[in-house]
């Protein structure tokens, strides 16, 4: 019964991320469309962290050569998300300016 | 979990929300995008000393290894090639949620846990994070131009797809009834199946929807981190997924509408196949077309007062923002006003054009998207199409035999001229015929969208 009130925490949890998810993305302009998606994508980086959590029941205990390359592949995918989402997104925003000097 | 770990993840979160919501302006976006990159860092940063060093050097690998591919590739990619670069990070993601579960899939198998709530986050998990892996390494390919980007079909596609879809389903159920300990051949025939789909959904979209299929392969990817989060109890991947899963949800819809197409349609449609020819534009188009030269064009913007450009994906193909950029200073020095339309699935994934533009040092507050625009071109004297087809033809407005009937498009032809920087007469990506290019407004400036517009650049100085 624990089990089900907990499940239902967490369904609340993403129920209400989900709202702030569509409030906040809806005011993103068209311009930064491509941005945030690359933004987007260093955020859901974040599996990373799963990848950590998941690594460190596994090799507690006794782990095979197998499991161990789907760990490092795991990680090593989490953290591509990480570092490349993030940078091409600083990458491509450095280029948004604005006018320069006043025109007319 | 301790309670340093959690508020470092509330930290976090509240890090993540606000950067995106600094998203909502250019000058806000770059501070945006460095308050979820803290947030990002304090999260793993917790999360690491959690470990207390179990796994370390797999851990190390992984950031070293992924860190290194993600940075170089960050760095290298060219602003027209980020389609691609973002398909790929989409399948990084699934591929990790899947790997992930798969690992999750062992501990359950030496009779670590069961729970019924593990066993269907892991599975969905599973097959929503193979789904977006194998489903954005095709979308790759089209945009790399490795395959074809014409949608790829065969009979009875839908029947082949469903079938899968059903081994899907049954192997997903035997998974949750035994609560995580099928045997593991079935479970490798389970991400096997998830993969084939992945592949077979994406292969009949052309690419000219893609822009679509980026933005649903984004989504699924977050659902899939959302219910990795399920499965290892962590509300911070909860959070993220969901986020990510409404981000590219909402593009999606914007997608659909912006092409007024179910997506239903833009999934199964199978769009752009070039069925049938289509008649209705009238007899021998060819002889109504009017080509122009590079000279008189130039005369025609130089001594025009506004000059609105779209962009399209051709421009992206010729690398020509540079060159786009250097013609409207040009014009801009003579005085020309020069603004920037763009329809919202110009290009291959939502915002294309604008980072070329701004690659090309465009300021912002010059690109116009589509209501924005279309009020413009009737006092604009000349509209220049730089590689663009389906977005400015007007047989969306009133053919209502043509494909692409009530797609909104940018009103091109209500400008005074229109000039069609086009490299042949082929029709555009839908395989549409586009009534534009034989109005009385309009002339075509044949070659490639560089190489023409450098010639308007130099006559222009020439003048």
């Amino acid at each position: 019964m624990n089990d089900i009130a907990h499940l239902i925490q967490l369904l609340t949890v993403l129920l209400l991320a989900v709202f702030v998810g569509f409030e906040v993305i809806s005011k993103v302009p068209t311009t930064l469309h491509t941005p945030l998606m690359s933004a987007t994508n260093a955020i859901h980086g974040i599996v990373f962290i799963g990848a950590i959590v998941v690594v460190g029941t596994l090799f507690a205990g006794p782990t095979s050569p197998m499991l161990t390359i789907i760990s490092v592949a795991a990680l090593t995918l989490g953290a591509i998300n990480v570092f490349g989402g993030f940078a091409v997104t600083e990458r491509m925003l450095q280029m948004f300016k604005k006018k320069e000097g006043p025109r007319s | 979990m301790t309670v340093a770990l959690s508020l470092a993840n509330l930290v976090a979160v509240a890090l993540f929300i606000y950067g995106l919501h600094q998203l909502n302006s250019p000058p806000t976006a770059r501070a945006g995008n460095q308050l979820a990159m803290v947030g990002m860092a304090i999260a793993l940063v917790s999360s690491l000393l959690q470990t207390q060093g179990v796994g370390w050097w797999a851990i190390l690998v992984g950031v070293i290894l992924g860190g290194t591919i993600g940075i170089v590739a960050a760095l290298r990619v060219k602003m027209t090639a980020m389609p691609q670069m973002v398909a790929l990070y989409n399948g990084a993601g699934g591929a990790a949620a899947a790997a992930i579960s798969t690992l999750e899939f062992f501990v359950l198998a030496n009779g670590n846990g069961e729970n019924a709530v593990v066993s269907v986050s892991l599975v969905l998990s599973a097959i929503i994070g193979c789904l977006s892996f194998a489903g954005s390494i095709i979308a790759f390919l089209k945009l790399q131009e490795l395959m074809t980007g014409r949608p790829i079909t065969y009979p009875g596609q839908q029947v082949v797809n469903g079938l899968i879809l059903l081994a899907i389903l049954g192997l997903a159920g035997w998974f949750v009834v035994t609560l995580g300990t099928m045997p593991v051949l079935a479970f490798v025939g389970l991400l096997i199946c998830a993969l084939l789909l992945g592949v077979l959904f994406v292969l009949p979209i052309g690419g000219a929807d893609m822009p679509v299929v980026i933005s649903l392969l984004n989504s699924f990817t977050g659902l899939a981190v959302a219910v990795t989060g399920f499965e290892i109890n962590s509300t911070l991947l909860i959070i993220c997924g969901a986020l990510v899963g409404a981000s590219g949800t909402l593009l999606t819809v914007m997608m659909g509408k912006a092409m007024n197409r179910p997506l239903t349609n833009v999934l199964f449609g199978a769009f752009g196949s070039g069925g049938g020819s289509e008649p209705e534009a009238g007899s021998g188009g060819p002889q109504q077309i009017r080509s122009a030269g590079a000279d008189d064009v130039a005369i025609m913007l130089a001594y025009a007062s506004k000059v609105i450009f779209v962009p399209g994906y051709g421009m992206a193909v010729a690398q020509a923002q540079h060159s786009v950029k250097a013609l409207a200073d040009q014009l801009e020095k003579r005085g020309v006003q020069v603004l920037y339309a763009i329809h919202p699935v110009a290009g291959r994934m939502p915002g294309h054009m604008n980072v070329l533009l701004a690659e090309s040092n465009v300021p912002y507050e010059q690109l116009l998207d589509m209501e924005d625009a279309n009020p413009e071109f009737p006092t604009t004297d000349v509209a220049l199409v730089i590689g663009a087809n389906d977005v400015t033809n007007p047989a969306a407005r009133n053919v209502k035999s043509s494909p692409i009937y009530g797609m909104p498009i940018l009103d091109v032809d209500k400008a005074a001229n229109v000039i069609v920087l086009k490299r042949s007469m082929r029709s555009g990506f839908a395989g549409i015929d586009n009534p534009l290019y034989e109005m009385p407004n309009t002339s075509m400036l044949f070659g490639d969208a560089k190489a023409s517009v450098d010639a308007l650049t130099s006559a222009v100085k020439a003048l």
